[in-house]
């Protein structure tokens, strides 16, 4: 079993800024991190605008809080890694690159969604950016995260899947059974917890049992693990990279757990603060641990930006939120003959093979 | 024409895939050193190998998603569940991950991702192991299912599925995998969606997928022999996609149909038969859609019992003569 390699343990835990793929960061690039962190919480919290305006059905949950975990670990990632995430899945797809305009549209269920309407929220889906979603059931894509690093490996690929999770997840059979296989067939999947304390209402010391922490049950399948601060937006892709390489170079999988929070509900819909948390928590959070003022400060510190810069990079990331928002009010519904497209692979594409029987039954 | 087993049959095809496509492979519970648990995939490990022929552990949620997740990729993951009653413990994966996944990504993504097995009662085993979800699947759009009866069949059809780009399961039988039928050496591929007329005859139609192809083809014999009335027999072989025009046309042929499906009665393959039936040929009908299924209970243990319980060539006479 491989473990913590030397360079790891090389690192000052103190200062993940000193670690190799944090050294190698231009300004540009650090800007770069900040812009993505930002473009994924105002694009959120138009987001909540448009839900409590009611142009948007079913779930919405924000990944608000949580930005530095998808933006830290994907900013690492290279032409064969890939990531799948749960219903919480905005911050992933913005993170890989998918456009603003088709994320807004897909929420408010228009033909011009990254899905054509038929996903939503929860699913959204970019394969060219190695983007697989955005999967609405708690635990079921970790499978599926194990499969996307079986199929790298069978075709000789170096290459990795993150596959995330939320804390209550870890409890699902399926994630276990992935683990074990992960471990038993040598296969390059990092399975990310995003750790907020919460599943839906439920803390985490009454839904999860632990020695220490969730990754540590990783140990019980021989898998190295490892937890990371996930406010600090160097540390997670330090992390992340320890993981990466452990992939690429021996092809073996790790459990990386993110300690986290998230300031609105599991979804907008819940109790929230009302139930299951005190407003002051959250508001502790949002003041002292709050992954964006953190990095924004430490860009000022560093040099690298002004205020007045920041302000203006958030102003122009307001402006193509309020954009895409346009653009997915403007937008048209689906035809209703779309209902019948995307089912079936083969009727799509007129094949000999979809023509054949009847496909669809009723009216 | 060689005889060979439906078993063979089926082992015939997941070789000559694998050696046609190099992104075929098969995984399942003892498939590969144990050379499978009812023998389908005999000597494919020792022939090709580690990377082509995988044992898994006990972990059909698991090891049915990795598959999945694979398909998304490209890969041609044929995965063997030992039974597919087994399948309800990989239901999310099958149903939401395989079966929606090409909805939900807007044409986006595909899984071309074979799921086998056997989906049988009959053989002693109680309710856990004698199911026989077809309807369950069929019921999923996204999800392609076929039945084959016979080991022609069961080859042809596994190979197109095989092709085909998207997820297909195929549901097989205990009781069939040692019977023999005629296949001939030269390649050829059965297209999921066309059924096949086992037995010409111009009194009545029996309707029927799967291992009750075989119950009404015995039915059809006594019939002839006792009452001299010859029964058409139509081998649905596909029932998602569905070959309708076929069951139109024996239906206009004989204008009386016994449904005959190992499927409980209550919403199983039969009962959306019979409501196509009477939606498109009401006219054609000279009596009642007749249905012979499994008696409605779980599956019974006890041999002398659970003999009766599923389709009997005696229970498919007895409903044919109310309406002849």
């Amino acid at each position: 079993m491989i473990s913590v390699t030397e360079e790891e343990v090389a690192i000052d835990p103190a200062d993940y800024a000193q670690a190799k793929i944090n050294k190698s960061l231009s300004s540009k690039d650090k800007i770069g991190l900040l812009r993505e962190m930002l473009r994924i919480r105002r694009f959120e919290q138009v987001s909540l605008k448009l839900y409590n305006q009611g142009v948007m059905a079913g779930f919405l949950h924000l990944y608000i809080g949580q930005e530095a975990v998808a933006v830290g670990t994907i900013s690492i990632m290279g032409d064969n890694d890939h990531v799948i995430t749960a219903y919480r899945d905005h911050g992933h797809a913005l993170a890989v690159g998918m456009g603003m305009n088709e994320c807004m549209a897909e929420q408010l269920g228009k033909a011009t969604g990254c899905s054509r309407g038929k996903g939503g929220s929860m699913h959204f889906f970019d394969p060219d950016k190695n983007f697989w979603g955005g999967h609405g059931i708690v635990g079921g894509q970790t499978p599926l995260g194990l499969g996307l690093a079986y199929g790298l490996k069978y075709k000789g690929l170096k290459g990795s899947c993150f596959c995330y999770m939320g804390d209550g997840a870890v409890n699902q059979g399926a994630y276990h059974e992935s683990l074990n296989i992960a471990a038993l067939w040598k296969l390059p999947v990092v399975y990310v917890i995003e750790n907020n304390k919460y599943s839906m209402g439920t803390t985490i010391d009454r839904s999860s049992a632990m020695r220490n922490c969730l990754a540590e049950r990783a140990d019980g399948y021989g898998i190295v693990w490892d937890i990371a601060n996930g406010e600090d937006l160097y540390e997670v892709r330090a992390k992340a990279q320890n993981a990466l390489e452990r992939a690429h170079k021996h092809s073996l999988p790790t459990v990386l757990e993110i300690d986290t929070y998230r300031y609105y509900g599991h979804s907008v819909s819940d109790a929230n603060a009302k139930k299951y948390r005190s407003p002051e928590e959250i508001e502790r959070h949002k003041a002292h641990h709050d992954p964006i003022h953190l990095w924004q400060k430490r860009l000022v510190d560093e040099g690298v930006m002004t205020d007045e810069e920041i302000e203006k990079l958030d102003e122009s990331i307001k402006n193509e939120v309020n954009a895409a928002a346009q653009f997915a009010l403007d937008s048209e519904f689906p035809a209703p003959e779309t209902i019948f497209e995307d089912v079936y692979w083969e009727v799509d594409n007129n094949t000999a093979a979809g023509s054949t029987g009847r496909h669809f039954f009723g009216d | 024409m060689p005889q060979i087993t439906y078993r063979k049959a089926i082992n015939d095809a997941l070789a000559e895939e694998i050696i046609r496509d190099e992104n075929v492979v098969i995984i399942g519970e003892e498939v590969a050193r144990y050379n499978g648990a009812y023998k389908v995939t005999e000597g494919l490990w020792e022939r090709f190998g580690d990377k082509r022929v995988v044992d898994t552990p006990i972990s059909e949620a698991g090891f049915i998603g990795m598959g999945v997740g694979a398909s998304m990729l490209g890969i041609r993951p044929v995965m063997e569940l030992m039974f597919w009653s087994f399948a309800y413990v990989a239901w999310d994966q099958i149903i939401n991950n395989a079966g929606q996944v090409r909805y939900m990504s807007g044409g986006r993504i595909h899984c071309p991702i074979v799921i086998r097995g056997p989906a049988n009662g009959g053989t002693g085993v109680g309710a856990t192991h004698s199911h026989t979800p077809e309807n369950f699947i069929a019921n999923t759009p996204g999800l392609k299912v076929v039945c084959p009866a016979t080991a022609y069949d069961a080859k042809g059809l596994m190979k197109a599925a095989i092709r085909d780009n998207d997820p297909v399961c195929v549901m097989e039988n205990t009781l069939l995998y040692g019977e023999t039928w005629e296949v001939p050496d030269e390649e050829y591929v059965i297209p999921l969606g066309v059924a096949d007329i086992k037995r010409e005859g111009t009194d009545i139609s029996f309707i029927a997928h799967g291992r009750a192809v075989i119950t009404a083809l015995k039915a059809a014999e006594i019939l002839a022999a006792e009452h001299g009335i010859q029964a058409e027999v139509l081998d649905l072989r596909s029932i998602r996609p569905l070959d309708e025009e076929a069951i139109l046309r024996t239906v206009a042929k004989t204008h009386r149909v016994v449904l005959v499906d190992e499927n409980k009665p209550f919403c199983g393959v039969s009962a959306q038969i019979a409501a196509m039936i009477q939606e498109q040929a009401f006219d054609d009908l000279d009596a009642p859609v007749q249905r012979v299924c499994s008696l409605d209970a779980p599956a019974i243990y006890s041999p002398a019992l659970e003999k009766i319980q599923l389709p009997t060539p005696e229970r498919v006479v007895y409903k044919a003569l109310q309406i002849l």
